[in-house]
């Protein structure tokens, strides 16, 4: 056979005949779900995207859910990536709203193409959690202690520091290793906020922010990523929101509060931590609770917020948003406790009825009273 | 002169040609951006390619208006892929500016990455990349040549097809995949047995102090030198073979050993390999995903391998959805472009060498 | 110089050095290929491969919303990608002249040896942000733009095997260039074309770092190609990074079926190929 021929013949390998049926096959089913969503079944669906914070997340997912059964025309979807991704995206206009632990900074809410509303949903406590597989008894950690940890400057779990807010508890020779987060996050800024208020010496050398210059441990994506960490990682320390640390067993630490007691973070001590400041929120709800006074408060414990727009640029979606913010406050409150958030205090939810209430599409509020 | 000299003279030498002719008359290529699959698939023919670029051009003077418009279609859509490179870089070089103004050249050597004060500086990350690479080279390049050696030389025929393949299915694995591997499998094992052990023979040096917790620049290397092992075998194992059989044939003669005529072979092939191990670091330094999940996320330079890093690929994977400042983004993607350069140039430096070192072997075959 | 006994030890301990590398590499493989698929098998079910992704803690969760979102962005890139790829490895095979076709094959190649990263940066810059919104268009774009150089070159190379006499048979009868570059040439290297093409296809199914910034992803079917959609890699990726047992069981299931889609691709592929005529 020549050479020719032979190159010829090898045309008929089966290959291209495979391939375009694979291609068919995958161009079919394009088309076919193509045509299956933005014409057809479900005309009137909408569907709003969110992205943001990995605080409230698992709380989040819950309530999408639910609320898609109760509203089966309304698909929620929100990807968790961090609050700074959900400052950033909600600022790009690249998703409906965005949900963050830390409230907007001045400037950012500047830089922003319109105004935009922070809408506290819960509360929750940032938690610092550990694994120490020899430690059965939860630790009591001072503000000392944690900042010392994180500052690098505290390496050993049976330092001083620690050992001594512990007493009868062995701790092992081992040392500390730090895990912190590596995207923008609410969670830190809370965090950071609190050390910041609790040791000047953080202050001075790292200060409060989404995303700071960590001086010691590595870094995980998302709360998952910290308490996937934690986890998996023998004489680790984190922070993370407390629902994940319950959720995989992890052991929380009390932390002294500024009365001086070591309070476990909790429904009831989140709660606590929210009831001296509610009546004294700021108009545009943006307010930090960490170090709040009172015996019972935990001391890192924050509001989440959902970032929206004043003025809404698509009527249907708009009064979508409205009317499930309306029931993420009053409804969907019921299911926060089951995850371990505090629901919002009376005080707060009245202050945003009020913001949700004044959401408007081209003037008019979207939301009818009563609804 | 027999006619495969005209027809190679009549091809023309566009910058990849790196044909090396046989005893046999086979041709045998390294095409090292292409896989090794598609690779063995177009040497396979077993034919001088025939085809020549620009025949059309050569044969015809004019084209019809179809014909025309038929060439200027195609035209368009080459220049769409080449133009897209240069869209990518231009693009890239206008979002960088930023951040070129504040911080200029020096934004290469400063070690810095405070996004609170909107402070940047490049340093931790290229020394992630280089080092993460550069371990992951030295972990794979005596694997990778041993096997290449070891299907050239060892295998009996019909073994050394499937397990070439075998070793190319490496490639063929996704790089989250081996992120999730290493984040379950290798890093637990790595911290619990590995890593102490060596942190007790050899902790006194700087490079294995610090707190060995499985996650960092080791192990991130060592999972690059799983998916670079690869690439290197192939572009080796190709380089070996197109050296002539007349320089093992007079080795062997001479009474050399089967090492010893394999070691004649390695110094022949020794810039294709270079070019091999350079290729496998274009590969190491553009990895994202499974360095990601396994190097702790840290931008700072420490002297301990197992002190968590940050590499350039990775810092983008992390902060790009949340760089909330304009001056932020512009940081990242001015370390894109950093990465591009790098890439860019080790490319380059590869593909020199691989085509410098088969066209030597042609040569001296013809002589 | 050392004496015979001793080269011969030398060159046998050579030897068994690289027979053990190989062993250990193939070792390696099998490992990893292993303990994805033990790992993976036990949490793989019919449930498993319709559902979508529940919350935590409810029963029946899946990847559904992966596995669809997947097809539909190797579907889209595809669309986009294999045309311009094929068609430009035509232009560089048939037409392009020596000093034309070598800039455009070096600026080709270099596209391919761009991270994938970087592309998914490119197309947040251009498409995404413009766009203000992520969607599943720009998620294949971005993948057709890491795919397009691939088969170019791929093409341009099986194109270039066809032997000159074919198509000077067809000019001789009178065929016109497109008739005979696509009716002639093209055919007669089709089998090496689709090769690249379904290579070029398992490569970008397992990319997931342009579309972290492009695709986003969706915890729910989608088939919108306007919208974000979900995908294997990034489910992996999202799975991994998670406290949760049960998401990690399912992030190795999502592996095996990945794993096995891209190594079935190209196992089909080399057993397709495999030259009867060898000589």
């Amino acid at each position: 056979m020549t050479r020719e021929r032979a190159a010829w013949k090898h045309g008929s390998t089966g290959l291209p005949q495979l391939f375009s049926v694979l291609l068919t096959a995958t161009l079919l089913t394009i088309s076919l779900a193509g045509c299956g969503s933005p014409g057809g079944g479900g005309d009137t669906e909408i569907k709003i995207q969110g992205a943001g914070a990995t605080f409230p997340n698992p709380l989040y997912q819950k309530w999408f859910a639910e609320y898609n059964k109760s509203h089966s025309n309304v698909k929620f979807d929100y990807q968790s990536i961090g609050s700074g991704g959900g400052i950033k995206q909600i600022s790009s206009r690249t998703v409906d709203f965005g949900g963050s632990d830390a409230p907007m900074k001045d400037e950012e809410l500047k830089a922003a193409p319109g105004e935009l509303l922070h809408i506290p949903t819960v509360l929750g406590a940032v938690v610092v959690t550990y694994n120490l597989p020899s430690v059965k008894t939860e630790l009591n950690l001072t503000p000392e202690a944690i900042a010392g940890a994180f500052l690098g400057k505290i390496t050993r779990w049976n330092d001083a520091a620690i050992a001594s807010a512990n007493a009868g508890v062995s701790l092992p020779d081992a040392p500390i290793t730090i895990v912190h987060r590596s995207d923008g996050s609410g969670t830190s800024f809370v965090f950071t906020d609190y050390l910041s208020k609790v040791s000047p010496e953080w202050k001075e050398k790292v200060g409060a922010g989404g995303a700071v210059q960590w001086p010691a441990g590595g870094g995980e994506k998302g709360n998952e990523g910290v308490t996937g960490r934690v986890k998996q990682t023998p004489n680790s320390m984190g922070y993370t929101e407390l629902i994940y640390a319950e959720e995989n067993k992890l052991p929380v630490a009390s932390i002294r509060n500024s009365t001086g007691q070591f309070v476990r973070p909790s429904l009831d001590s989140t709660t606590a931590a929210a009831s001296g400041i509610a009546g004294q929120m700021p108009d545009d709800l943006r307010v930090s609770i960490t170090n709040a006074p009172g015996a019972t408060a935990y001391p890192i414990s924050s509001f989440t917020y959902l970032l929206v727009y004043k003025e809404q640029q698509d009527q249907a979606k708009g009064k979508a948003l409205v009317d499930f913010l309306w029931w993420a406050i009053h409804d969907g409150e019921q299911m926060a406790k089951d995850k371990l958030y505090a629901p919002l205090p009376d005080e707060v939810v009245k202050k945003s009825e009020a913001k949700i209430k004044s959401i408007t599409f081209q003037g008019k509020p979207l939301h009818a009273s009563g609804a | 002169m027999n006619c495969w000299h005209v027809r190679a003279a009549l091809r023309g030498r566009p910058f990849l040609a790196h044909v090396t002719y046989g005893r046999r008359g086979a041709a045998t290529e390294s095409r090292p951006y292409m896989s090794t699959t598609m690779n063995q698939a177009v040497t396979k023919r077993k034919q001088p390619a025939t085809g020549t670029p620009g025949f059309v051009s050569a044969i015809l003077g004019s084209l019809t208006p179809a014909d025309w418009l038929f060439k200027q279609t195609t035209l368009l859509f080459a220049l769409a892929i080449s133009g897209t490179l240069v869209l990518i870089v231009v693009e890239m070089a206008t979002n960088s500016t930023l951040t070129f103004e504040k911080f200029g050249w020096s934004f290469i050597t400063r070690s810095m990455w405070n996004p609170v004060l909107d402070d940047f500086g490049a340093l931790p990350f290229i020394y992630g990349t280089a080092v993460s690479s550069l371990i992951g080279l030295l972990i794979a390049v005596p694997v990778s040549v041993g096997v290449a050696v070891f299907l050239v030389e060892t295998a009996p025929r019909k073994l050394a097809t499937p397990i070439s393949f075998v070793v190319q299915l490496l490639a063929a694995i996704p790089s989250v995949v081996y992120g999730l591997w290493a984040i379950f499998v290798l890093a637990p094992l790595l911290r619990d047995q590995v890593y102490p052990a060596i942190q007790s023979k050899l902790g006194f040096l700087p490079l294995f102090q610090g707190n060995p917790n499985g996650l960092g620049l080791l192990t991130a290397g060592i999972i690059l030198s799983v998916m670079v092992v690869p690439i290197i075998t192939a572009v080796t194992t190709d380089v070996m073979r197109a050296v002539p059989p007349s320089q093992r044939e007079a080795a062997l003669a001479l009474g050399a050993t089967k090492w010893e005529a394999t070691l004649i072979i390695l110094q022949n092939a020794r810039s294709g390999i270079t070019g091999a191990v350079i290729l496998g670091l274009g590969r190491a330094v553009g990895e994202t995903m499974a360095v990601t999940m396994v190097i702790g996320n840290r931008p700072e330079i420490s002297a301990s391998l197992f002190e968590p890093s940050f590499t350039i690929a990775s810092a983008i994977a992390n902060e790009f959805t949340e760089a909330t400042s304009e001056v932020y983004r512009h940081a990242l993607v001015e370390l894109g472009l950093i990465l591009f350069v790098i890439t860019f140039a080790i490319n380059v430096a590869a593909r020199l060498l691989v085509w410098a070192a088969t066209r030597r072997q042609g040569e001296a075959a013809r002589a | 110089m050392h004496s015979l006994w001793f080269r011969k030890v030398m060159s046998l301990t050579i030897t068994l050095l690289t027979s053990v590398s190989a062993c250990v590499v193939i070792g390696v493989l099998i490992l990893i290929l292993g303990y994805i698929g033990v790992t993976g098998v036990s949490h793989l079910s019919i449930g498993f491969l319709i559902n979508d992704p529940k919350p935590i803690g409810d029963p029946g969760s899946g990847i559904a919303n992966a596995v669809i979102g997947s097809f539909i962005l190797i579907g889209v890139a595809s669309v986009i990608g294999m045309p311009v790829g094929i068609l430009g490895g035509l232009y560089l095979a048939e037409f392009a002249s020596s000093r034309f076709g070598t800039a455009l094959r070096f600026l080709i190649d270099t596209l391919t040896g761009v991270p994938s990263i970087i592309v998914g940066v490119f197309v947040w810059t251009v498409m995404v942000k413009p766009m203000g919104h992520f969607s599943a268009l720009s998620g294949g774009v971005s993948l057709a733009i890491i795919m397009m150089p691939i088969v170019a070159r791929t093409t341009e190379e099986m194109l270039k095997l066809v032997p000159n006499s074919m198509r000077e048979g067809a000019l001789a009868l009178g065929a016109p260039v497109w008739r005979m570059s696509l009716g002639v040439v093209l055919r007669a290297a089709a089998g090496g074309v689709a090769t690249g093409a379904m290579l070029a296809i398992a490569r970008i199914a397992g990319e997931t770092a342009p579309l972290l910034f492009t695709a986003l992803s969706r915890n729910y079917t989608s088939s919108n190609i306007s919208e974000p959609i979900a995908s294997l890699t990034y489910q992996i990726y999202y799975y991994a990074g998670s406290p949760y047992e049960e998401w990690h069981s399912m992030a190795w299931a999502a592996t095996l079926v990945l794993v096995a889609m891209i190594l079935g691709i190209n196992v089909v592929v080399r057993v397709l190929t495999r030259n009867r005529h060898q000589q």
